[in-house]
Order: structure tokens, then sequence, then C-alpha cells
């Protein structure tokens, strides 16, 4: 009778079940079953202050009712749709102009002399660790009116090109536009981009670029044909943190963009917190969430890739 | 093609990535230190220089809404860096030494996702469950519990990553020699394990406590009537436009974060010049 017990007992003890069990339960109380919770508001019907249960025992039997009418409305509602389109292309921007900035930045990081990287890394970390929203608030004061950059950006006349772009509403205009929208964002989030491909690229074999160079490659072609492709699971992985995070970004797009910068987390705070329609909120979080599987799937896939690789 | 190495020679490539770099950092640094001028401007209207002035910080001592929220978001911080480091070393642990067990791609997935998974999801799935479990058994009511439940979610994930850098850096052979020598696994732990990895402890701690101290979303979402963090204060009031006091406490951080970050980073440099002469000196006997 005892045996068991016994048995399951000695089971708990055994520090294993402790040290996977405890962050395993955990995550899947706070992490797993939120979004499972999301998911079936997304679809109930709402009754009040609250919601009816998806599933119902009606005279004896097991009722299923859902309702999808919310993701129906997302579909043929103009401006959702838009708003999913236009964050995807902001977040996308943004990720292009972290690498074209980023990429040669680790890269002159990482052929720094060695005595010299520590400090580099450090310098590029130290902001990481200063308030983000404060940051972001600093650009509000650069880019309204007298403020540094815009006075210099209006000395070298690149308001005109900003213009023609239409990235900017009106002359000399910087603020709640799509240019302050990016430049936000790619200020916010240029270290993620930065230190998994600082990562990368000092640990290369530089061996090999010699080895191309005495077989009669230039350097550029050497860099093109060796160290880019080498570098591909740290492009990979700062990529995809830049990006899925601008996906659903909020407080970048309410201090810095404006009326025309469409962002789904924007939107979605909205429905919860000024339409209070806790549904319409769960169906845009859940659409949300299908936008950014396939991009978080290859971020889990490298992760688990780069830390076996460290073994 | 000679002609074209002249002017892009490794002297040129140099002189380039030099100033890239340079651009890099100004971009990075810029804001910061506008926020921190701005601070000392005497006048209320942004952006126009009218004279060096305390006023603003003088103004914070009284600033009710701002000290209470500050208050608020320290206990928090602390509160979510120590979880945050106990949580994130189990799920490290589990993750390097356990290279298999049920649903382990699962709990990989699970762990890393909060990094780059938008705060606004995270914040409103966690408040509607958090709502459903209260609706149900009367508790928890939003306020600080609440928070800290979502920013450790946030935290644990960091405080996983950084410290199974530093255990997938750790020699296995340490560890294992305890065992031979009859240490029981927890003493491995506490005298062998738990030493070397200390550091990326206390770095995991730091993080958390800024991650903390800093967050917005998920503040907003799971605050409660009464409990108005630091950044919910500062956010609503960025959100109106520029105010000489959010200057005033950015300085007041930026200076705090690069004191803690420099002390700390010299206290790390010379605990691993320490352990490198201990182990030299263990090498020579």
């Amino acid at each position: 009778m005892m045996r068991p017990l016994q048995t399951c007992w000695n089971w708990l003890r055994r520090g294993r079940t402790a040290v996977i069990g405890l962050p395993y339960l955990w995550l899947l109380a706070f992490f797993l079953l939120p979004f499972l919770i999301v998911l079936k508001i997304s679809v109930s019907e709402s009754e009040g202050v609250g919601f009816k249960d998806v599933l119902v025992v009606k005279q004896g039997l097991l009722q299923l009712s859902v309702k999808f009418s919310n993701y129906v409305f997302l579909t043929q509602d103009d401006l959702y749709f838009k708003t999913f389109v236009s964050s995807i292309k902001y977040a996308a921007v943004t990720t292009l102009l972290c690498l074209a900035i980023g990429y040669p930045f680790a890269y002159f990081m990482a052929r720094a002399k060695a005595t010299l990287q520590p400090a580099l890394l450090m310098l590029v970390m130290l902001p990481f660790w200063t308030s983000f929203l404060l940051r972001v608030y600093a650009w509000k004061g650069l880019l309204t009116e007298h403020g540094w950059v815009a006075e210099l950006l209006t000395a070298l006349r690149i308001d005109h090109l900003l213009l023609s772009a239409e990235l900017i509403p009106a002359l000399g205009r910087y603020m709640n536009s799509p240019f302050s929208l990016v430049l936000g964002m790619v200020y916010t989030y240029l270290p993620f981009m930065i230190l998994p491909l600082y990562g990368n690229l000092a640990k290369m074999d530089l061996r090999l670029l010699e080895a191309a160079s005495d077989l009669g490659a230039t350097p550029w072609v050497g860099f093109w044909t060796i160290t880019v492709p080498l570098s591909k699971a740290g492009i990979i992985a700062g990529s995809m943190l830049v990006f899925i995070p601008c996906v659903g970004e909020f407080v970048i797009p309410e201090l810095l963009g404006g009326p025309q910068t469409l962002m789904i987390g924007r939107v979605l705070w909205d429905e919860f917190f000024s339409n209070n329609d806790w549904p319409m909120a769960s169906t845009v979080a859940i659409v949300m969430i299908l936008l950014i599987i396939v991009p978080l799937a290859i971020f889990n896939r490298y992760q688990a890739q780069a830390q076996e690789a460290r073994r | 093609m000679s002609g074209a190495k002249t002017w892009f020679g490794p002297g040129f490539a140099r002189g380039f990535g030099k100033a890239w770099l340079a651009a890099g950092y100004v971009f990075l640094y810029l804001p910061i230190i506008a926020l921190v001028i701005y601070s000392f401007n005497d006048s209320r209207i942004p952006n126009r220089w009218s004279g060096f002035t305390f006023k603003w910080y003088v103004a914070l001592t009284t600033d009710r809404e701002m000290l209470a929220g500050l208050w608020l978001s320290l206990r928090i911080a602390f509160f979510t860096a120590c979880a945050s480091v106990i949580l994130g070393t189990l799920a490290a642990f589990a993750l390097v030494k356990y290279k298999r067990f049920t649903g382990r791609t699962l709990f990989s997935g699970f762990v890393s996702a909060p990094l780059v998974m938008p705060e606004v999801i995270i914040g409103l799935s966690l408040l509607l469950m958090l709502v459903s479990v209260q609706r149900a058994i009367g508790f928890p009511e939003r306020g600080m519990l609440t928070i800290w439940l979502g920013h450790l979610l946030l935290g644990m994930a960091y405080a996983t990553v950084v410290v199974q850098a530093r255990l997938l850096d750790l020699n296995p052979q340490l560890e294992e020699a305890a065992m031979d020598l009859g240490a029981r696994p927890w003493q491995v732990f506490a005298l062998v394990t738990l030493p070397m990895i200390s550091q990326s402890l206390l770095s995991a701690w730091l993080l958390t406590f800024t991650l903390s101290l800093d967050d917005v979303v998920l503040s907003a979402f799971l605050s409660g009537p009464g409990a108005t963090t630091m950044p919910l204060v500062i956010f609503s009031r960025a959100r109106l436009g520029l105010n000489p006091s959010v200057n005033a406490v950015a300085t007041l951080i930026v200076l705090i974060v690069s004191i803690g970050v420099v002390v700390a980073s010299l206290a790390i440099a010379r605990a691993e010049r320490r352990r490198a002469l201990d182990i030299a000196a263990a090498a020579r006997t």
C-alpha cells in the first residue's frame, strides 16, 4: 500500500523534478494558460460584464458555442486590415534599417583592437540599461521645433527629401510622422541587432579570409562570400529580435507616431482601454500572434542551435 | 584596378570603420545627453535655453505622484529581480543539465518567447487570466501583486538567458570532480557551481531590476487603482508633451544606472582577475 506513495515521494524529492518542474509549471500557468483564455474570449459571446462559457452543458448535452463574428469583422473592416499591413511594413523597414546600420557597426566593433572591444561592447549595452521610455521621450525633444536634430535636418535640407517621400507632413515638421516613428524604433532596437551580430562576427576565424586573399580574392569578395554567409545566424537572430517586438510596439507609436502611422499595438490598446471591447482586443491579439508565429519559430530554432553550438 | 586600390585601401577602410562607429555612438547617446542638458534649463518652454537652474530637481522633492510611483516601482523591481533570478536559474539549469525530458522543446520555446513577444499581448493575456481567476476565487486584486507577476514573466526570460550563457561556458569537469570526491548534488551546487555563476546571477539581478523599473505596457495592463508605477507617471506626462520634470527624473536615473553599471563591472573585473590568479596559483602547487 505504501510502496507507490513512497516511489512518488522519491520522484518528487529528486532534484531533477524540482529544477524542471518549478519553472515549467510557472510558465504553463502564467504564459500558456493566459493565451488559451485569450483564445477563448476572442470567440465567446459577451454576457453583461462576463463571457459565456464556450462549452456549456445544456439538457445533458455538451454544447460548443463559438462565435467567429469578431474574426469575420476583422477581415471585412478595412481599417484593421490596413493597420496589420502597415504594422508589418514599419517593422520590416525598421529591421532593414537596423541591419544596414548595425551590421557595419558590429563588423567594425569585432575587428577593432582586442583591448578596446570590451569598452565598445559596454558602450552599446549602457543605453540599454537606462530607461527605454525616457530615451524614446528624448527624441520628442530632439525632433520638435528647435530641437537639435530638427534644426540639423532642416539646415541640411533633408526635410525636402523626406517631404517628397511623404515621410513628414510639412517642411521642418518631423514629429508624429512615419519618419519619427521609424527613427524611434530604429534607435530603440539597434542594440538588439548589434549584440547578436557582434557575438557572431567576433567568433569568426579570420584565417578563412587570409586563405581567400591568398587565393586571389579581393577584400570585398572575401567579405561577401565568407564573412556574410558565416554571420547568417547572427543576422537572423538580430532581425527577429527587432522585427517581432516592432510589430506589436505600443510605446513608440504612442509617443512619436501620429494619426497617419497605424500600428496594431495601439489598436489593441484602444480596443481594450478606450472601447472596453475585450473580445475584440483578444481577437486582435490572436491575429497578431498568428502574424509573428513563424518569425518566432525561426527565432527559437536559431536560439536553440546557437546554444548547442556553444557546447 | 590599382587606381581603385589607392583610395579603397586598408587605410580608407579603417578610417571609414572608425567614422561609422563614432556616428553610431553619437546616435545612441545623443538623446541621453540632450535629456540631461535640458533638465537644467530654466525656461518652461522646451527646447528654448534660457539659463541654468536646479528648480526641476527641487520640484521633484515635493512631487507626491512621482515619489509614490518611484517607491512602488522600487519595491516591485526588487521582488521581481529576486524571483526572476531564482526561477531563471532553475530554468537555465533545466535546459543546460537535462538534455532530455518530456516537452523540452516546448519549455525552451516558452522560456525565450517573452524576450520578443510584443508586450501588449503578454499584458492583455495575463490580465484576462487574472481577471478570470479573480472572478472565480476573489483573488488577486489588481495592484502590486499582479504587476509583479507580469514583470516576473519578462524578467525570468532575461535571467534565464544570462545564467544559461554562463552555465554553458562552465567546465563540467569541475562539477564531476566534486562528485567523484563524494560531494552530494546540493553540495556541488552550493560549493562549486554557485560561486562560479555568482557574477551572472548578479548581472541577471541588475538587468531584471532595471527592466521592471522601466516597464510601461505590462504595468498599464496589470495595475489597479492606486497602483501607479513611476513609468506610468512618466508616460502619462510624456504623452501630453515635453515636461521638464521628466528630464530631471531621467537625469537622476541615468546617473544612478551609470554609477551602478560601472561599479558592478569593475567589481566583476576584479573578481575575474582574482580568480585567474587563484587558478594560476593552484596550478603551480
